[in-house]
């Protein structure tokens, strides 16, 4: 098989745009001290910092689920009056940067804020400084990723197979659950995935929101910046940790990015 | 014609001559805390100094410590605690001897009127007050936590944040009750906090040491402004923000 | 038992106005070219398709009237749909597939299995049952869509084109197999198709349908041996005149007159096969009585046939066998005499 070879004009900036994502990990790499990575790793704070964030980007992707399926069907399927604004909107979180996000999410849901001051003197409930403020901080930014790819799956599928299950006499909820839901499967699972990863690597939003405190809120992310002042090199560790994570989901999504089955 | 000072001793002259041989411009890293009154000392050291150029980074401590030890181009570091500056100096970053430079206090910052009525330290633990605090690393939240074991007041914060500053910010949001700060901090934030006062005997006096940073480029520029900063020019400045004096 | 429908609809560029009724005692296909609505049509009776004004009526039930408004969603008719594409779902097994509208409909998932198992055999494919649409035949998955659509025991059969997705040499062997099963189904059958040979093979009726209008209806000898339109004269291969007939004539819309044994009066259709019709290269003498000169525009060969186009005062299409071709020495741009005898113009009222 004869392979064409690839033009310098192409190669050249190809390989420094290459570099420039693979020196930070080298980066990470060589600088971590290994042989206090079990200390660093097992540490209380560490776990702990660990189990939250496990805890809240897994919530923030159900959220992210039950919530965003339903608004990405609306986008793809319904014609209603507003309907770019309000896709814009919900997709705004992904350009924003991310504290941002935390001081709009503060001043909606803060003590003080629009539906936030009616929850606390309606129910007592605060959101800021609590693990669920962490799950909003983070389903926030996330969502948007989970929303785009739901939706141009559903745009991207067939839709002659919706009409032949009512043809077969399925209820529309049959029809969404036993024929399109499948059909985008790998739309649905890429969206969770990158959902999850992305609330997994949130910061801005998060400390903003719902501030830090072991245990409650102080996510990795978190705690990693704070390590940085205290304890630098075990900061290397657990950041090498939190980019090897997101670098083996992303690798095991391969291709199936934005897209249909 | 006054001979304009090139790195010269505390500064006796009160006004200098517009006139000034000082050129380049130099990056000062300075406690959160120092926010407002740097910025003023920077604006008239200018004044004396039109050929020189003052930039400021503000964060937490330790924050500025570890940019600083990573390789950011910083030319004086002014930090709120001896111990991040003693930090500093162990690690071979700063050079001449850091001097002490001003000092404050803590105070209680709530809400303007007070509305969950604060009046002590052990009043933070009261239930339905959110209190934070700054994280045990940023000099303030380790003061704080000084000051409440002298009062015996055991309360837990609701946040560690990562400078004086964004505990104001709390604050004025309305997000947190109460927090422990220094006095400037309220003084700068003017009418969109309140301040209630700290016995002197559960009190915490801060230091705030400064310092020439090692391998800077325009060394007589950062020696002059730590010469203004320790000059009375400068620290008449530094007290119409609410520090104490330097001794 | 049957079906009514009136249906009127705008979907595009096509404007369609039909009415039908379908006993259950006869196969129906809807015959007509590519564009001529045919889909539309099926579609909207199974009411996947909005009309602005009609009804659909089955079995005396009313499924959709625009004038009260009523509308029996499409889930709820019970109606079996062979999709032209079969659209077999291909997440799921063949098994799966089959049983698929009987799980809709509420059947325990042990019977429904059971009964998909039955069809399958019935259709040839039991052994398939566990393997995926994707690694079917085009020929087996044209049997998988139909026993899905079968399984639940429909009233009404709709097939879309059922064997256009199939090759040539399939295509003749799954014909047989359909008309076996429509001819075992005990509910009212409609089938679409563009094939002149697929709807005489499978169908008892015909409706003709062109630009979403009727054609001509009738059993496939009646539309073949007296077609109503150019375009089914076309499928069928004869040449089709329409005028006043007058004692013995047929005048034409130009003014020709042509000699019919057997015009009486009225308005008539006039068929002449092109068997009948001889080409000469000069003016030939005779008894014929239609007699006129023309052009050879075109010439095509057709098996041991050769069919040639003659424009002129009358167009016609004349058959002649290559030898005789030959020694005509014509080419396509000749000039030539055509011939038919009056005898051999079949008329009947339009």
């Amino acid at each position: 098989m004869r392979r064409e070879r690839v033009p310098i004009v192409v190669l050249v900036p190809a390989a420094i745009g290459a570099a420039f994502f693979i020196l930070p990990l080298l980066g990470l790499i060589v600088r971590s001290p290994w042989g206090d990575a079990f200390t660093a790793l097992t540490a209380p704070e560490t776990v702990e910092a660990l189990k939250l964030s496990l805890l809240a980007s897994l919530s923030a992707t159900a959220v992210g689920l039950v919530l965003g399926v339903p608004l990405a069907w609306m986008y793809a399927r319904v014609e209603f009056p507003g309907r770019d604004w309000l896709r814009a909107l919900t997709t705004l979180p992904m350009v924003l940067p991310p504290v941002v996000g935390g001081i709009a999410l503060l001043l909606a849901f803060g003590r003080r804020g629009l539906f936030g001051s009616w929850l606390d003197s309606t129910f007592g409930i605060t959101l800021p400084f609590t693990t669920a403020g962490v799950v909003m901080a983070e389903t926030f930014v996330a969502m948007p990723f989970l929303i785009l790819t739901v939706e141009a799956g559903l745009r991207s599928m067939d839709r002659r197979y919706e009409e032949a299950a009512r043809a077969l006499g399925a209820s529309r909820w049959r029809v969404f659950t036993r024929v399109t839901l499948p059909l985008i499967g790998p739309s649905l699972f890429a969206g969770a995935v990158l959902c999850w990863a992305r609330a997994l690597g949130e910061f801005g939003a998060t400390i903003t929101f719902a501030g830090n405190f072991p245990g409650v809120t102080q996510t990795m992310p978190l705690a990693v910046y704070l390590l940085l002042e205290t304890n630098q090199e075990a900061s290397f560790i657990l950041s090498l940790v939190l980019l090897l994570i997101s670098l083996v989901v992303l690798v095991g999504l391969r291709d199936r990015w934005l897209g249909s089955a | 014609m006054l001979l304009a000072a090139c790195g010269g001793t505390g500064g006796t002259a009160s006004s200098s001559p517009t006139s000034s041989s000082l050129s380049g411009y130099i990056n000062v890293f300075a406690a959160a805390s120092l926010t407002a009154s740097f910025n003023a000392l920077g604006i008239s050291f200018h004044q004396a100094h039109p050929g020189v150029g003052v930039n400021f980074n503000f964060a937490g401590t330790p924050t500025l410590l570890a940019q600083i030890e990573q390789g950011a181009p910083a030319d004086v570091f002014a930090s709120a605690d001896t111990t991040n500056m003693g930090k500093l100096t162990a690690d071979g970053y700063t050079a001449g001897t850091s001097k002490i430079f001003a000092r404050n206090q803590l105070e209680i910052v709530v809400a303007p009127g007070n509305p969950k009525g604060i009046k002590r330290l052990a009043d933070l633990a009261k239930s339905g007050v959110i209190y934070i605090s700054e994280a045990p690393t940023v000099p303030a939240g380790k003061y704080s936590l000084q000051a409440l074991a002298s009062a015996g007041v055991k309360v837990t914060p609701k946040s560690l944040e990562t400078s004086v500053t964004a505990v104001i910010s709390k604050i004025e949001l309305g997000e947190a009750d109460a927090g422990i700060v220094y006095t400037t901090d309220i003084q700068a934030a003017g009418s969109k906090v309140q301040g209630v006062q700290i016995p002197a005997a559960n009190n915490v006096i801060a230091t705030y040491p400064i310092v020439a940073v090692k391998g800077t480029k325009y060394s007589d520029v950062a020696n002059a402004f730590i010469d203004y900063v320790l000059s009375s020019t400068g620290q008449s400045t530094l007290e119409t923000f609410g520090f104490l004096s330097a001794s | 038992m049957s079906l009514e429908a009136s249906i009127r609809l705008t979907l595009g560029p096509l404007n369609l106005e039909m009415a039908l009724t379908i006993d259950e005692d006869e196969v129906v296909a809807l015959l007509g070219p590519n564009g001529a609505g045919k889909t539309t049509l099926l579609r909207a009776i199974a009411g996947l398709v909005p009309f602005r004004s009609g009804h659909v009526t089955l079995d005396g039930k009313v499924l959709e009237d625009t004038a009260t408004g009523q509308y029996v969603p499409t889930e709820r008719r019970p109606i079996g749909f062979v999709f032209q594409d079969y659209l077999l779902f291909p997440h799921l097994s063949v098994l799966d597939n089959v049983a698929f509208g009987l799980r809709s409909r509420g059947t325990p998932r042990r019977a429904a299995a059971d009964r998909a198992v039955q069809w399958l055999d019935r259709v040839g494919l039991k052994s398939y049952a566990r393997a995926k649409p994707s690694e079917l035949s085009g020929g087996q998955r044209q049997r998988v869509a139909l026993a899905r659509a079968l399984a639940p025991d429909p009233r009404l059969l709709l097939l879309d084109e059922p064997l256009a997705a199939l090759d040539v040499t399939t295509r003749a062997e799954v014909r047989r197999d359909l008309r076996h099963h429509l001819a075992s189904f005990q509910g009212i059958r409609l089938l679409v198709t563009h094939d002149p040979l697929e709807a005489v093979a499978l169908a008892d009726r015909l409706i003709v349908m062109e630009a979403g209008h009727l054609v001509q209806t009738g059993t496939s000898a009646e539309v073949t041996e007296r077609p109503r339109s150019q375009y089914v004269a076309d499928l069928v291969g004869v040449n089709l005149l329409r005028g006043a007939a007058d004692r013995g004539s047929v005048q034409l819309v130009g003014g020709t007159a042509v000699a019919a044994a057997g015009a009486e009066s009225g308005d008539v259709f006039a068929v002449i096969h092109p068997r009948a019709v001889s080409i000469y290269r000069s003016r030939p003498e005779g008894s014929p009585r239609n007699v006129w000169p023309g052009r050879a525009s075109n010439i095509e060969l057709m098996g041991n046939r050769v069919r040639v186009r003659i424009e002129g005062e009358v167009p016609i299409v004349a058959e002649v066998t290559p030898a005789a071709l030959k020694d005509l020495e014509l080419v396509e741009g000749g000039e030539v005499w055509l011939s038919f005898k009056a005898t051999d113009v079949m008329v009947y009222p339009a």
